[in-house]
């Protein structure tokens, strides 16, 4: 699958090994650039493809995530000076999430770290770290190989997401706890799963090479086509109503990278961003700690948060206020409305005072009525849990919803 | 505002506002906003043709060269605006990506879009792609920064006038907004050489070679010398229609950006006359009264504006009694080394490159035939020892693959910019040396291009000596004086003289050798007509920076 050596500028963007059914399923053959991928939107309706993820099953190529290689004597000692988080208790075969700071404590992307064996890791990241990567690494005895294009990847999201890969042939999911990797095969190809996700439900991630990519997709759709269950591809709109339900955060739309940022202070910390649960003073040294530890010490001065917005006005780019008509105190970074809560929901950044939130929190809402706008002012609440989780996510086995 | 008298029967004497020395792009600015403000305004031009550096003549039939300047993308959007000039006729198109051809048959293509180019830089280095992403990101930094100040006044930062204070404290300012460690970065950035500061970025050759191109045009450094990482940002710091860093074709040749700015200039009411060569800036007291033509012919003006270049301003065209000691060795020693060399070329047809597969989109942008950092700095070697780089860097575009209006159809022609050429060649140019240069040239592209001797009508070849003589420009320097530290901002062109103001009352410069500098920007045109206005204490015409917060 190596294909670096093709001229293929006609081809701005690239096809993953996915694309022939994604292309085929795709009707409005709406697609965005997705890490230089040719990614679907949506495939049919938005509404269809939200409530595949919450109510049946959902398949979504994620070829395009980025992914990294990571081997060699030194590599969880890199690791563990790279990422925020303490990672020392990661057990081969587990998942953890992570997030990564520049020397300011500044953060520049978040990610996965999967345990593949002993002394190989698969770092996986919304952006492109090579760079970083590699200047993290001088000293260490730590071999780091992008493999974005070598792997093809599948998320299966939704309550019935166990028992359609059941169904598909593989074999003693039910027992696959959360952030856990299982090595099997599928109608004789090698396929690693991890119970991950980005959905906040019940979901697994689907590993394999590129070459056994269509066959996958089809012992996957074939379940549907038999009649058992419903299976629908999702495009990235999907994606982002959940991810927001589920209060992930997505570097870039939420808060500016620290590498791609240019200016000064438009960055952001991962205690700005709500993810101090992620930081660990109390492993060894980190890239980004000391920046880290004094901030910690000082009142936090604004923070991305998980906004609520009264009424169905869709929040889209809205300033904040303290009152209506008052002082302004942030923006909407990203907003969705939540057919589950019924419910406008979005990520927020907000001034703090003394480090603590506004005690009151307005959106000064624009929308359109036949082309007509309009003006109004909704009351938010900060929400410190996710907006909806489910028991399932987390059930072992999962029960057959 | 016309101000005039008869003096006697048979002699009409008349009396401008404000003479203008020099058609250029600067001047013209310049005159097109003193025109604006109501003035009376001639402006004076010694060739038979306007433009200077921007200038589009045919000297092949059918067919119009770019002459000097090739491409735009430093010109200033306000002041396109406040003028008028798209319907003075200036339609600029964005050029698409650049390549770089190898000489082992490879290339590296920079394609326009995006995502290609990162996979293309990806083929030659994965981990160049994820730099390239720093490397926007901080280039990004230097551009807004330094962009904010392109159509201001330098502030004297010895003055204490008050508006010199707050001029200055605009400045510490807008350093104030960079984090600590982007105020050392920034300072390592002005003074670095291209080539190490492209190391800390990028490890293939050919990446290396192909960025750092950008920061030695127009200037007698190597890629190695400190300082050439500026020269980058000032090539990188325009944008065409917001996209910052991206160059553009003046449809019908850079000649339509001058013709644009002179239409605007003369719908508010001003006079060009052309094979009008000023000799003497005339002082009486220590005021400007007008100017003395090659003729003998004396034109009265209470206002004199200098578009040449610091050196042929005060050592040329004033009297050396009007100089103080000072300024008169500073015009001496005004660094303006002529480095560069045009080699403007009517095609027959469209050259092939075979390294480039069928319908590459990479011709056209910018092609360069240097893949290596070593090689740019032999070029500088063979410049320093005056000679022509045998072995050329050269910017070469062919905007006839867009421009309609500059060949016959199905015909083209190559504008080729070349690094390095010298001022004085060893024993003196003479006209076949010229040809020689041309032909040095002429085997770059060939190397790449098998069928493009066969193709070549006619050729003009321009060393620093011909941009002396035709265009104006002290030893051919395209910059009218080096982008160095040292003559820039407060500095540029001299300490004491950046606020566009002449030694003597009612003397100004708005030329590239005032802030900011080269490039076909029209800043130092419109910088000046504001300080002229003001001192008139009439409104300003001269368009504000559009801001970028």
């Amino acid at each position: 699958m190596e294909r670096l050596e093709a001229h293929d500028f006609n081809e701005v963007l690239q096809h993953s090994p996915f694309h022939a059914r994604a292309d085929n399923l795709c009707k409005l053959k709406n697609w965005t650039s997705w890490n230089g991928y040719q990614t679907a939107r949506f495939y049919d309706t938005l509404a269809s493809e939200y409530f595949a993820i919450r109510s049946s099953c959902s398949v979504m190529d994620m070829t395009p995530m980025e992914k990294y290689r990571i081997s060699g004597p030194d590599a969880e000692r890199f690791l563990a000076r790279l990422v925020t988080r303490d990672i020392s208790k990661l057990r081969v075969n587990r998942v953890t999430y992570v997030l990564w700071c520049n020397d300011d404590g500044k953060v520049l992307d978040d990610g996965t770290i999967f345990y593949l064996k002993d002394g190989e890791y698969r770092l996986c990241s919304q952006h492109h770290q090579l760079d970083w990567l590699l200047i993290s690494s001088l000293g260490m005895d730590v071999t780091i190989v992008e493999e974005t294009r070598e792997v093809a990847a599948l998320t299966v999201q939704g309550p019935t997401s166990c028992s359609v890969l059941t169904e598909a042939g593989v074999v003693g999911l039910d027992q696959l706890k959360p952030f856990r990797i299982m090595h099997t095969n599928l109608n004789g190809f090698d396929l690693m799963i991890s119970r991950t996700g980005y959905t906040g439900d019940l979901g697994y991630e689907l590993w394999t090479d590129p070459d056994n990519a269509l066959e996958l997709w089809d012992s996957i759709f074939d379940v549907k086509a038999r009649g058992l269950y419903d299976v629908r591809p999702i495009g990235l709109d999907a994606l982002e109503m959940v991810r927001i339900e589920a209060g992930f955060i997505m570097p870039a739309d939420d808060f500016n990278t620290a590498e791609t940022t240019v200016r000064a202070d438009h960055d952001r910390s991962p205690f700005e961003l709500g993810m101090g649960w992620v930081v660990s003073f109390d492993k060894g040294h980190f890239t980004g700690r000391r920046a880290l530890l004094k901030e910690q010490g000082r009142p936090i001065r604004r923070r991305l948060v998980k906004l609520m917005i009264e009424g169905n006005k869709p929040p889209k780019d809205s300033f904040l206020y303290d009152r209506q008509d008052g002082r302004r105190i942030g923006t909407i970074k990203t907003n969705i409305w939540s057919p589950i809560l019924k419910a406008n929901l979005a990520m927020a950044d907000i001034d703090y005072q003394n480090g603590s939130p506004p005690s009151e929190i307005w959106a000064e809402i624009y929308y359109q009525k036949e082309l007509e706008w309009r003006a109004t002012w909704a009351k938010c609440s900060i929400s410190e849990k996710p907006f909806w989780s489910h028991p399932r996510r987390s059930a072992t086995p999962p029960l057959p919803y | 505002m016309i101000q005039t008298f008869d003096c006697c029967t048979f002699c009409y004497m008349r009396e401008y506002d404000a003479v203008v020395i020099g058609a250029g792009h600067n001047g013209l600015t310049n005159a097109a906003f003193l025109a604006k403000a109501g003035l009376d305004v001639l402006v004076l031009e010694k060739n038979e043709y306007i433009g200077g550096a921007t200038a589009s003549l045919e000297l092949h039939e059918d067919w119009k060269y770019s002459n000097c300047s090739y491409v735009c993308s430093l010109f200033r959007p306000e002041i396109y605006q406040a003028l008028n000039l798209g319907r003075h006729g200036l339609v600029v198109v964005p050029l698409q990506g650049s390549t770089t051809f190898k000489q082992n048959g490879d290339y590296y293509g920079n394609y326009h879009q995006l995502t290609v180019r990162r996979r293309e830089v990806a083929r030659h280095s994965k981990r160049d792609a994820d730099a390239s992403i720093r490397f926007d990101a901080d280039l990004m930094k230097w551009c807004r920064l330094i962009r904010s100040f392109l159509l201001r006044t330098p502030p004297d930062p010895t003055s204490f006038k008050p508006r010199d204070v707050m001029e200055f404290a605009y400045l510490l300012k807008s350093f104030h907004k960079l984090s600590e460690s982007q105020i050392y970065e920034f300072i390592r950035f002005f003074t670095m050489s291209i080539a190490e500061y492209l190391e800390e970025y990028f490890e293939s050759d050919v990446i290396l070679a192909h960025f750092s191109g950008g920061s030695i045009i127009g200037t007698g450094l190597g890629v190695y010398s400190p300082g050439t990482a500026y020269v980058l940002l000032h090539h990188a710091m325009g944008d065409v229609d917001g996209n910052v860093g991206s160059w553009g074709f003046a449809r019908g040749g850079m000649g339509s950006v001058s013709k644009a700015i002179a239409s605007s200039f003369e719908a508010f009411g001003g006079e060009i006359r052309t094979e009008a060569e000023v000799t003497q800036i005339r002082v009486e007291g220590r005021s400007t009264r007008g100017v003395v033509l090659a003729s003998g012919e004396e034109i009265n003006a209470s206002i004199v504006v200098s578009n040449l270049d610091a050196k042929r301003t005060f050592l040329n065209i004033m009297d050396r009694k009007d100089l103080s000691d000072d300024l008169y060795k500073r015009a001496q020693n005004f660094k303006i080394r002529g480095s560069s060399g045009k080699v403007n070329i009517a095609l027959d047809g469209m050259p092939r490159f075979p390294a480039l597969p069928d319908g590459s989109p990479l011709t056209l942008g910018h092609m360069h035939f240097t893949d290596t950092l070593e090689r740019l700095e032999r070029a500088y070697d063979d410049w320093k020892d005056d000679r022509w780089s045998r072995d050329p860097y050269v910017d070469t575009v062919i905007p006839t693959q867009y421009d309609p209006s500059m060949s016959p159809a199905g015909k083209h022609m190559m504008s080729v910019f070349v690094q390095y050429c010298p001022v004085e060649v060893e024993g003196g140019w003479t006209d076949d040396k010229r040809d020689g240069f041309g032909r040095a040239v002429i085997d770059q592209i060939a190397d790449y291009s098998p069928n493009f001797k066969d193709l070549i009508l006619h050729a003009e070849v321009r060393t620093p000596r011909e941009l002396e003589s035709e265009v104006g420009l002290t030893e051919g320097n395209i910059f009218q004086g080096e982008l160095t530290l040292d003559q820039l901002m407060f500095n540029r062109p001299f300490p004491g003289y950046a606020q566009y103001r002449g030694p003597v009352k009612n003397m100004y410069m708005c030329g590239s050798s005032t802030h900011p500098g080269g490039g076909v920007m029209g800043a130092p045109g419109a910088n000046a007509a504001r300080e002229i206005l003001r001192d008139l204490g009439k409104p300003n015409t001269a368009p504000e920076d559009f801001g970028d917060d």
